[in-house]
C-alpha cells in the first residue's frame, strides 16, 4: 500500500517515537498494562503504514458497491439514501402493536419489525397450557389471520417494508402476511420485506426452536424456493450474530458463526436443487452493534468482505447481488444498564455511529429503559431520534465508508477477518455447522466468553459507568415503565375461540391433513401452509401437526 | 460447612435468554457448590420434581420475558403442596424493581437485577442456606 522510502521513513520514525514513549512511561505509566478491544483484541499503542502495509487497496478493499465489498455495497451509500429506520416493536395485542406501529411510522420510522410473543415464536396457540403467562409479554400474540389482519390493518403493505423476527413458524407468519396483503388488494409479487428464519442460532443462542435440524432446515429451503418464484423482493433469511453476541461471544465469533451458518443454508439449498446465484440475492444478515466503536466499524466491513469471498470463491457466485453481504443492525441490549438508564442514550448513539461507519443498511436503535421493561413511547421515540440525529446532523452519512485507510480500524479488519477464518475453518473440519452444534462447540465457545466479560466487570478490569464505578442510589419506583397486563391472555384466548367457532373446520381440518401429508413426502410446503392460514387454520394448529410429523428438538445443555 | 450447598438453577417458561443463567450457574460453581442447570422451557412443575429428586437447598430462577409473576408463584405454590417449602426461592432477570415487592410476598427470598456482581448473589445464597440448616439442625 506504501512505497519501500515511504515505509523506511515510518520504520525511522518508530525508533524515536518507542524512545518517546519509553521516557512517557518512567514518568506517567499507561491506564492499564495490556489494551484490547471489548472483544478481546490486542490494541496496540499507535498502528502507522507498517501495520496496513500487507493490505491491497484493489483486492482487500475495493470500491464501495464493488467486490470483495469491504467499503459498502452500494457505490454512494447514505448520500443516496439513509438505511431503513426500523424499529422493532410488538406488544400485547394486535390492537395495541398496530397502534404502536402507526406511531412510529407518523414518527419517520421508514420500515415495521414485529415482535412476537414466546408462544407465537414457538408455535403454541394463546390458548396452549405451555403459553401460560407469556401471552403478549415480549412481544404481539398472534395466533390466526384474524389476528394479522388486525396488526397490519391501515398500512399498505405495498409501500411499507416488513421484518418479523419468526423462526422455527417462518412459513406460518409469512403465509399470514401473504394473505393480509391479497385481502388489501397487494399481490405478493409487490412485497417487501423480511423474515428472520434462521434456525441454527436458535440451537447455539436463541432458543426458540421447535423442530429438529433436519426438517428446520427443510422448511428454510422451501421458504427459499417460494420466495424466489413468487416474492422476489423478499429477504428470505436474516443470518443473525445479534443474538449470538447478545450471548456473549467476542466480536470476531460474532462474525464467524453467522458466516458459518450461512454456509449451512447455502449447502443445504444447493444440495435441495436451487441456484446460489438466485436464492443468494435474498440472503439477509443480522448483527449488533456493540460499544467498541472502532471494533464494530472493523467488524462490519470485515464481514462483508468474508462473505463475497464465500460467496465468490467457495460457491462460484456470479451474481453481484448474490456476493453482496447486505445487513440489518441492532444496538446491543446486552450494554445497556438498569442503573442510570438515561446513560443508555449515549450508549445507543455510540453503537448507532458504529453501526453506520460500518455501512448498514438498516438499523434498529434500543430505547433507554430495555434493561428495565418493554420500552414506553417516548423512550422508543428518542431512541429513533438518535438515529435520525445521526442520519442528518452527524456529518458521518455524506462520505461513504469515512473510516476507510484509519490504521487502525484497517488492522483491526485484517483482525477480525482472519480470526473468523480460523472458526470457519475449524468448523468446516469438524463437518460443518450442524455437526459442531450438536457438539456443543459454539455454544461453549460463547459461554466461556461470556462469563469472561462478567469477571472482567467483578474484578474491575471493565467498567461499566453506573454499575461497577460512577453508582448512585436510585430511587427505581418512580420510573414509568410498560407493564403488560394479564388479562391480555384472557382476551386473547376468548377471541382465539370465537374465530375458530366462525370459521369452515371443515376446510381447515382439510388443510391440516394436506400440511401432515406434504410433510411426510418431499413436496414445497409453502402453498399447503398458505392455503390452511387463508382458511383460518391456527398458528398452533399448523405447528402441531408439523410437530407430530417432525418431532421436536432436544436442547444440547452444554455448561 | 460440610455439605455442599446444592442448588437448581432453573430456565421457566418460554423464555430463550440463558446468558445469564448460564454465568450465574459457573460461578456459583467456582464459588464450590453443586449445581444443576435445568436447560430452557421448564415448567414449573418440572423445576420443583428437579429440586425435590436433587435434593436442593435452593431454586435460582432467571426469568426475562415478563412472564415471572406467573412463574415465581406456579413454583412457591407447588413447593408448599409437596411439602418443600423449606427449599428457597430466589431469582434475577430483566424484573422491574416496582415486581420485587409482589414476588417477595409470594415467598421469595431475593431478587437481583441487571448488573448484580455474582459475588453478591453467592454471598446472599451462602448465608440463606446456613440459615435455613441451622433451623433444621
Amino acid at each position: 500500500m506504501f512505497d519501500p522510502k515511504q515505509l523506511q521513513d515510518v520504520a525511522e520514525g518508530n525508533k524515536g517515537y518507542e524512545e518517546a514513549v519509553t521516557k512517557a512511561l518512567a514518568k506517567n505509566p499507561e491506564r492499564k498494562e495490556n489494551f484490547t478491544t471489548g472483544g478481546g483484541i490486542p490494541l496496540k499503542r499507535t498502528y502507522t503504514p507498517e501495520d496496513i502495509n500487507g493490505v491491497d487497496y484493489a483486492k482487500d478493499l475495493g470500491f464501495p458497491g464493488k467486490y470483495p465489498y469491504t467499503r459498502g455495497v452500494q457505490p454512494t451509500m447514505y448520500r443516496g439514501r439513509f438505511w431503513t429506520m426500523r424499529q422493532y416493536a410488538g406488544f400485547a395485542t394486535a390492537e395495541d402493536s398496530n397502534r404502536r406501529y402507526r406511531y412510529l411510522l407518523s414518527q419517520g420510522t421508514t420500515g415495521l419489525s414485529v415482535a412476537f410473543d414466546l408462544p407465537t415464536q414457538i408455535g403454541y396457540d394463546s390458548d396452549d397450557p405451555m403459553a401460560v403467562g407469556e401471552c403478549g409479554k415480549v412481544g404481539v400474540a398472534i395466533d390466526s389471520l384474524a389476528d394479522a389482519e388486525i396488526l397490519f390493518d391501515q398500512i399498505p403493505l405495498d409501500k411499507v417494508s416488513t421484518s418479523m423476527t419468526i423462526n422455527a413458524p417462518a412459513s406460518v407468519l409469512l403465509s399470514m402476511y401473504i394473505a393480509v396483503a391479497e385481502k388489501q388488494g397487494v399481490p405478493m409479487s409487490a412485497l417487501s420485506g423480511t423474515i428472520q428464519n434462521d434456525i441454527l442460532k436458535e440451537y447455539i443462542a436463541r432458543g426458540t426452536y421447535i423442530f429438529p435440524p433436519k426438517p428446520s432446515m427443510r422448511l428454510i429451503t422451501d421458504i427459499f424456493e417460494f420466495c424466489s418464484g413468487n416474492i422476489p423482493k423478499w429477504n428470505t433469511i436474516s443470518i443473525s450474530g445479534y443474538h449470538i453476541r447478545e450471548a456473549g461471544s467476542t466480536a470476531i465469533q460474532e462474525v464467524a458463526f453467522t458466516l458459518a451458518d450461512g454456509i449451512a443454508y447455502i449447502e443445504a439449498a444447493i444440495k435441495s436443487g436451487q441456484d446460489p446465484n438466485v436464492f443468494g440475492k435474498r440472503l439477509s444478515f443480522f448483527f449488533n452493534a456493540h460499544n467498541d466503536f472502532l471494533e464494530e466499524v472493523a467488524k462490519f466491513r470485515a464481514a462483508r468482505k468474508i462473505w463475497a469471498k464465500i460467496m465468490k470463491e467457495r460457491f462460484g457466485v456470479t451474481d453481484k447481488g448474490a456476493q453482496m453481504l447486505r445487513f440489518h443492525t441492532q444496538t446491543a441490549g446486552c450494554t445497556l444498564t438498569a442503573q442510570q438508564a438515561e446513560n443508555n442514550i449515549v450508549r445507543v448513539g455510540i453503537q448507532t455511529m458504529a453501526a453506520v461507519c460500518g455501512g448498514t443498511q438498516s438499523l434498529h436503535t434500543n430505547s433507554l429503559d430495555e434493561a428495565l421493561a418493554l420500552p414506553t413511547d417516548k423512550s422508543v421515540r428518542i431512541a429513533l431520534r438518535t438515529q435520525q440525529i445521526v442520519a442528518y446532523e452527524s456529518g458521518i452519512t455524506n462520505t461513504v465508508d469515512p473510516l476507510a485507510g484509519s490504521y487502525a480500524v484497517e488492522a483491526l479488519t485484517k483482525q477480525i477477518e482472519e480470526g473468523a477464518w480460523e472458526y470457519i475453518n475449524k468448523i468446516d473440519e469438524m463437518g460443518g455447522m450442524m455437526t459442531a452444534i450438536e457438539k456443543g462447540y459454539p455454544q461453549k465457545h460463547i459461554q466461556d466468553a461470556a462469563y469472561q466479560y462478567q469477571k472482567s466487570i467483578e474484578t474491575g478490569d471493565r467498567i461499566i459507568v453506573g454499575v461497577n464505578k460512577f453508582h448512585i442510589d436510585e430511587d427505581m419506583s418512580e420510573r414509568k415503565l410498560l407493564k403488560v397486563d394479564a388479562s391480555v391472555g384472557v382476551n386473547q384466548i376468548k377471541k382465539l375461540r370465537e374465530m375458530k367457532e366462525k370459521r369452515d373446520n371443515v376446510k381447515v381440518k382439510d388443510c391440516l391433513e394436506a400440511i401432515q401429508k406434504g410433510a411426510q413426502g418431499e413436496d414445497n410446503l409453502m402453498p399447503l401452509i398458505l392455503d390452511a392460514v387463508r382458511h383460518y387454520a391456527t398458528e398452533g394448529e399448523i405447528c402441531g401437526v408439523l410437530r407430530g410429523v417432525f418431532g421436536e428438538y432436544k436442547e444440547n445443555v452444554v455448561l | 460447612m460440610d455439605r455442599k450447598i446444592r442448588v437448581v438453577v432453573a430456565k421457566p417458561g418460554l423464555d430463550g435468554h440463558d446468558r445469564g443463567a448460564k454465568v450465574v450457574a459457573r460461578a456459583f460453581r467456582d464459588a464450590g457448590m453443586e449445581v444443576i442447570y435445568t436447560g430452557l422451557r421448564q415448567t414449573p412443575e418440572q423445576i420443583v420434581a428437579t429440586a425435590i429428586q436433587e435434593d436442593a437447598d435452593a431454586i435460582g430462577i432467571s426469568i426475562l420475558s415478563g412472564a415471572h409473576e406467573y412463574c415465581f408463584k406456579a413454583i412457591i405454590d407447588l413447593l408448599k403442596e409437596k411439602n418443600a417449602s423449606d427449599i428457597i426461592v430466589f431469582g434475577g432477570g430483566v424484573i422491574p424493581e416496582t415486581d420485587y415487592p409482589t414476588l417477595l410476598g409470594f415467598g421469595a427470598g431475593a431478587i437481583f437485577g441487571p448488573g448484580t456482581p455474582t459475588t453478591e448473589t453467592i454471598a446472599w445464597l451462602e448465608k440463606a442456606v446456613a440459615e435455613k440448616r441451622a433451623k433444621e439442625a
